[in-house]
């Protein structure tokens, strides 16, 4: 930007109205995905049914935010939402991890082939790494008939509830781990090279620079991903969930955007539903504030 | 000769902190990579039996294959795909590529404020259900459409558009426009040839993440057979042979549904539906990387 304004000199641009028209129509589309949306929060007050508009709906006021706080249901998927987002973040120092050692390969070609190979998974569509995970895993899977032939006992992580929130960390850390440290990677590329050399020079071997140089330059964008993180506590996302949810785990495995889609579009209480996903995208700002406010004064700069 | 010792030793440590972290990576590798691997070889096994077919195909065929071409809807499923891939992809490249281009223009009225409206789609959104409801007050539900028009504009991609835009020298662009070239020949002859990396890189993203989608299927376009897409076909595979390992345990097994999908099959399946992120994704990894950095550097 500062560039560009360098080079043109300084005058008082015109308004061009021909911009404004020819992002119109985009902007609209905007506006229809992602704005009207906003508008059927107000029908969280009512009770909706399908087919109905606004003004014949029986207002409600905040009664199903009352039902929602009193729910026990709502404890139950705080408390896993909250189990999987914690586990998650217990995992935060792996892709850092990763990108450290990576940088201490020598061989360049190796590197590259670790490299894409870690990444991969990060580009696979849910229903696949399922697919994948379920002919391993299910109960006609690979494992057990692996274990079977051994004459040992079947086992189904797949449907064991007790297994569900370090399993499905497992998942997950499968499919991010390796893309989570591209970034490290491309942290460690940019850290001034003098420093190892000083270092080096001053008798320091691989180990020490790796921990008195590499890490803590890496700190800053650590803190960074960390802050991310805490802003999207509550928000899981519902694919993976989804995908691995069945009855046995259910009342595990449910997320706070899977409690959405159950509410709304499996039982039909709209109303509820819309109540349930307002409540999370009030924890979700809220965290999202905090977390910005934390980085300014960390860092001085926003996240945001 | 202090030093030369201390160098020795320090060698030493070194060669055995190497060898562990190549084996390290090499079980990394594994992990990451084996899984993969196993559904390619169950692919293309015959019979299963248990235990083999684990490393190499056990009775190595490609009668699965040959199954697979002649399922039902499968090959229609693999053109909705590609059709949803191809238009979405373009749709959102094209609009998003002028869309952050214009808010590179100083002179567009409400500038700031309509970037400003485009970026807090990325932090608030209506949520599911809204977004349900709007979709289907718009008559979108059963048709292709709704897999290409609500991911049309994407915040995140306006944001690493505009930020690349912004560091191209602006001197070509200018005489351009003492040339009397306007917006529009200005932006596909000047800026899009001159964006072709940010294009690629949002290009590969937009193409990944429309192949990968099922969830808009599975809620919008359920009722359509002909809107069924690959990885959705897969998804219903994988409920029915979840309902026949439930069966299995109890002990109750309804012999139709277990001669409807075998294992192969639903290998192939997903084998079919993962080979071309597989395929592309070696090649066009720095696209996928220049995305994230762009963005990290944005913050």
């Amino acid at each position: 930007m500062q560039v560009r304004m360098a080079e043109i000199p300084r005058r008082k641009k015109k308004k061009q109205w021909n911009l404004f028209f020819l992002a119109l129509p985009l902007i609209l589309v905007v506006f229809m995905f992602s704005y009207v949306p906003l508008l059927g929060w107000s029908l969280s007050l009512v009770e909706y049914r399908p087919g109905l508009v606004l003004k014949d709906c029986e207002f409600v006021g905040l009664k199903y935010f009352r039902l929602l706080l009193t729910n026990m249901n709502t404890a139950r998927v705080m408390k896993n939402t909250l189990i999987f987002s914690l586990l998650g973040f217990c995992c935060l120092p792996l892709p850092m991890l990763l990108a450290i050692l990576l940088n201490e390969i020598n061989s360049t070609r190796f590197r590259k082939t670790a490299q894409v190979i870690t990444t991969l998974p990060h580009f696979i569509s849910w229903v696949i790494v399922y697919s994948i995970f379920f002919s391993i895993f299910s109960t006609e899977g690979m494992l057990n008939q692996l274990l079977l032939s051994m004459g040992m006992k079947r086992q189904s992580i797949l449907t064991d509830r007790h297994a569900v929130y370090w399993f499905q960390t497992v998942v997950s850390q499968w499919k991010g781990v390796g893309w989570g440290a591209i970034i490290y990677i491309a942290a460690i590329a940019g850290i001034d090279q003098e420093l190892y050399e000083a270092a080096r020079v001053d008798g320091a071997g691989r180990f020490r620079c790796a921990l008195s140089i590499t890490l803590p330059s890496l700190m800053p964008t650590f803190v960074v991903m960390m802050l991310l993180n805490v802003s999207n506590f509550v928000n899981t996302g519902m694919d993976q969930y989804y995908i691995f949810k069945n009855n046995i785990i259910y009342n595990n495995i449910e997320v706070l955007d899977l409690f959405v889609y159950r509410l709304g579009l499996q039982q039909g209480d709209y109303s509820y539903a819309i109540a349930a996903g307002i409540f999370k995208s009030a924890i979700s700002i809220a965290l999202l504030f905090i977390a910005n406010m934390t980085a300014k004064r960390v860092r001085g700069e926003s996240i945001v | 000769m202090a030093k030369n010792k201390n160098h020795i030793r320090d060698s030493k440590s070194r060669i055995l902190f190497s060898a562990f972290n190549y084996l390290f990576f090499l079980l990394l590798i594994l992990f990451c990579a084996y899984p993969l691997w196993y559904v390619f070889v169950q692919s293309l096994s015959g019979a299963h039996v248990a235990g083999k077919g684990v490393l190499i195909p056990n009775e190595f065929t490609l009668t699965n294959y040959v199954q697979v071409m002649e399922l039902r809807g499968i090959f229609h499923a693999f053109l909705v795909s590609v059709a949803r891939t191809v238009i979405g992809t373009a749709g959102t490249v094209i609009c998003c590529m002028l869309l952050g281009y214009l808010f590179t223009k100083e002179q567009m009225p409400f500038r700031k404020l309509l970037y400003r409206m485009v970026t807090i789609t990325m932090y608030v959104s209506g949520g599911l259900i809204p977004t349900f409801l709007v979709i289907k007050a718009y008559h979108l539900t059963n048709t292709f459409w709704v897999y290409v028009l609500p991911s049309l504009v994407s915040a995140y991609y306006i944001i690493l558009i505009k930020t690349y835009v912004e560091q191209l020298p602006a001197s070509v662009e200018e005489s351009a426009m003492l040339d009397g070239a306007g917006v529009v020949t200005i932006f596909l002859r000047i800026i899009l040839p001159m964006s072709m990396p940010i294009v690629a890189t949002i290009a590969v993203y937009a193409s990944v993440a429309q192949w990968n989608a099922w969830f808009d299927n599975h809620i919008y376009t359920f009722t359509r057979e002909n809107l069924t897409t690959l990885q959705y076909t897969l998804y219903q595979y994988l409920n029915e042979a979840e309902r026949i390992a439930k069966q299995l345990e109890e002990g109750n097994v309804d012999e139709r549904l277990l001669t409807l999908t075998p294992q192969g099959v639903r290998m192939t399946v997903t084998m079919v539906t993962v080979l071309p992120v597989i395929m592309i994704y070696p090649f066009l990894q720095r696209f996928f990387i220049k995305g994230i950095m762009i963005g990290a550097v944005k913050g």
